[in-house]
């Protein structure tokens, strides 16, 4: 089911993520997403997330669907060239996948592949274009498709606590003249940049969802600022999160945080999109907490 | 511009097993060769007589020039297992197509440095995509700038104005930005979704 057809009701569009392991046994992400994940409304399957080869982001999403879940198939730039991208489309939609989220992708010198060839024949922009043509009947290079067009809600991501708002809020409207049809944002940690970023992007007329990660403890806060694009975790949250490591460790903290983060930026938004990172357990309570 | 660097001692080593015929090109000035360090190994390997001729000339990429050259040293040629080239990528596949036949071998990898094949190392380069995209950037490439060669904007992946593959270098795209910016061109940023075309080769008819 696609999901702006929920955006377009009104509703709070709630989704959570799963990463594929680097194998072929998903017994584990399966119960997990069975026991926890089961009312959230969509769950991406991320595609070899951070560089790192796993398992495909496309064949997760089937297994999904086959369970009754619904999958928001993340698809990056990064591996595949625009042949390979249109036909990963073509077969998602055969699948009855409806639900799309185009990426650039991070860098394969970031990954476990460092000596990889980069791809990017197509990026963000470029590849929800691609998608649109899908669904105009027309592959990329203008030749017609065989019968019904699949069709999909097609997502993109942006980050609204990047240093550089103006670059980013750029990228935003040239990914919605390009077809996107609603936004995650990365993870957000200061409410505050979120709402002002909400109020230049509300111009663009596309439903937003809030990213949101858990944090797990102090060490992990100081190794998302030092190394993660667009996350900036504040130094009064990480002393919170330090001051009593049991409580951290329980997850217990985290969602407070979370949890506070949510009811801030819910009056601006039109979602939330929780990457669980491993505590997909703590998401009932979180979502709980959070008055949703 | 060029530059060559020996490859490693360990695997020269493995390829001039036996006798060597060596072939050193020391010139043109697009290329720049590290001549002391083959020199210094060449008189390792004369000295434990592994080697039965050298020839060092100019512009061995030119195959009529080494065509004679490579003819009066065949004896020498004939004599030995490899004939080892320390030159350019260039060098090397010509020497190999006119010994074709006989085992010839690359002594040195060589690398790209910023600029303009055939002019000056520089601080910008073009990497010749055929359908210039400075117009739209304000003279800022978007190709050789940002790791990804990214067309339509940067990625998300910029960490204090710097690229996620390298924290030395400015992600290409806030560079365009901020020049776009200054020059009163943002305007730009609103042009159709760009898609390369990585067959411009074919647009250029070989005369």
């Amino acid at each position: 089911m696609r999901i702006t057809e929920l955006f377009d009701r009104g509703e709070f569009v709630v989704s959570a993520e799963v990463g594929p392991p680097k194998g072929i046994h998903i017994e584990h992400l399966l119960d997990e997403a069975k026991e926890y994940l089961s009312n959230i409304t969509a769950v991406n399957v991320t595609d070899n997330q951070s560089s790192v080869m796993r398992l495909g982001s496309l064949a997760v999403c089937k297994e999904l669907k086959d369970r009754g879940m619904n999958p928001i198939f993340q698809i990056t730039c990064r591996d595949r060239n625009r042949m390979a991208l249109q036909s990963d489309i073509l077969s998602a939609a055969m699948f009855g996948i409806d639900n799309i989220l185009c990426l650039t992708g991070d860098h394969t010198k970031l990954g476990d592949h460092p000596t990889s060839k980069p791809v990017f024949d197509l990026d963000s922009v470029s590849l929800l274009h691609t998608v649109k043509c899908l669904e105009e009947g027309h592959d990329l290079a203008g030749n017609e498709l065989v019968g019904e067009p699949p069709k999909f809600a097609k997502g993109a991501v942006v980050s609204p606590c990047n240093d550089s708002v103006d670059a980013q809020l750029a990228k935003m409207e040239r990914k919605v003249m390009a077809g996107a049809d609603y936004f995650q944002t990365q993870a957000v940690y200061e409410p505050e940049k979120f709402i002002a970023f909400m109020e230049k992007a509300k111009q663009f007329g596309k439903p937003v969802q809030l990213g949101i990660v858990i944090p797990k403890n102090a060490g992990m806060c100081r190794f998302l600022n030092a190394n993660v694009a667009g996350i900036h975790i504040p130094d009064d949250m990480i002393k919170e999160l330090a001051a009593d490591k049991e409580r951290a460790k329980a997850g217990i903290t985290g969602v407070e945080i979370a949890a506070r983060i949510i009811r801030a930026c819910k009056p601006y938004c039109q979602g939330v999109h929780i990457m669980a990172m491993g505590w997909e357990s703590k998401v009932p309570g979180l979502l709980e907490q959070a008055g949703i | 511009m060029l530059i060559t660097k020996l490859k490693d001692r360990e695997t020269l080593e493995a390829l001039a097993a036996g006798k060597v015929f060596v072939v050193n090109c020391h010139g043109c000035k697009e290329v720049s060769f590290p001549e002391k360090e083959a020199a210094e190994l060449q008189k390792e390997w004369l000295e434990a007589d592994k080697i039965t001729g050298v020839l060092t000339t100019d512009y061995i990429c030119n195959p009529d020039n080494m065509k004679l050259r490579l003819e009066r040293r065949r004896a020498q040629i004939d004599e030995a297992n490899v004939v080892l080239v320390f030159s350019c990528g260039v060098g090397v596949q010509t020497v190999a197509e006119y010994l074709e036949g006989k085992k010839v071998c690359a002594g040195c990898d060589t690398y790209p440095l910023p600029g303009y094949q055939g002019v000056t190392p520089l601080d910008v380069d073009c990497d010749q995509c055929g359908e210039c995209y400075l117009n739209l950037t304000g003279g800022i490439c978007p190709i050789t700038a940002c790791s990804k060669s990214l067309v339509n904007g940067q990625c998300g992946g910029a960490k204090n104005g710097h690229c996620e593959v390298d924290s030395n270098m400015e992600c290409g795209w806030e560079r365009i930005y901020r020049r776009l910016a200054q020059i009163g061109r943002l305007d730009a940023l609103k042009c159709p979704v760009q898609i390369r075309n990585f067959a411009t080769d074919l647009n250029v008819s070989k005369e």
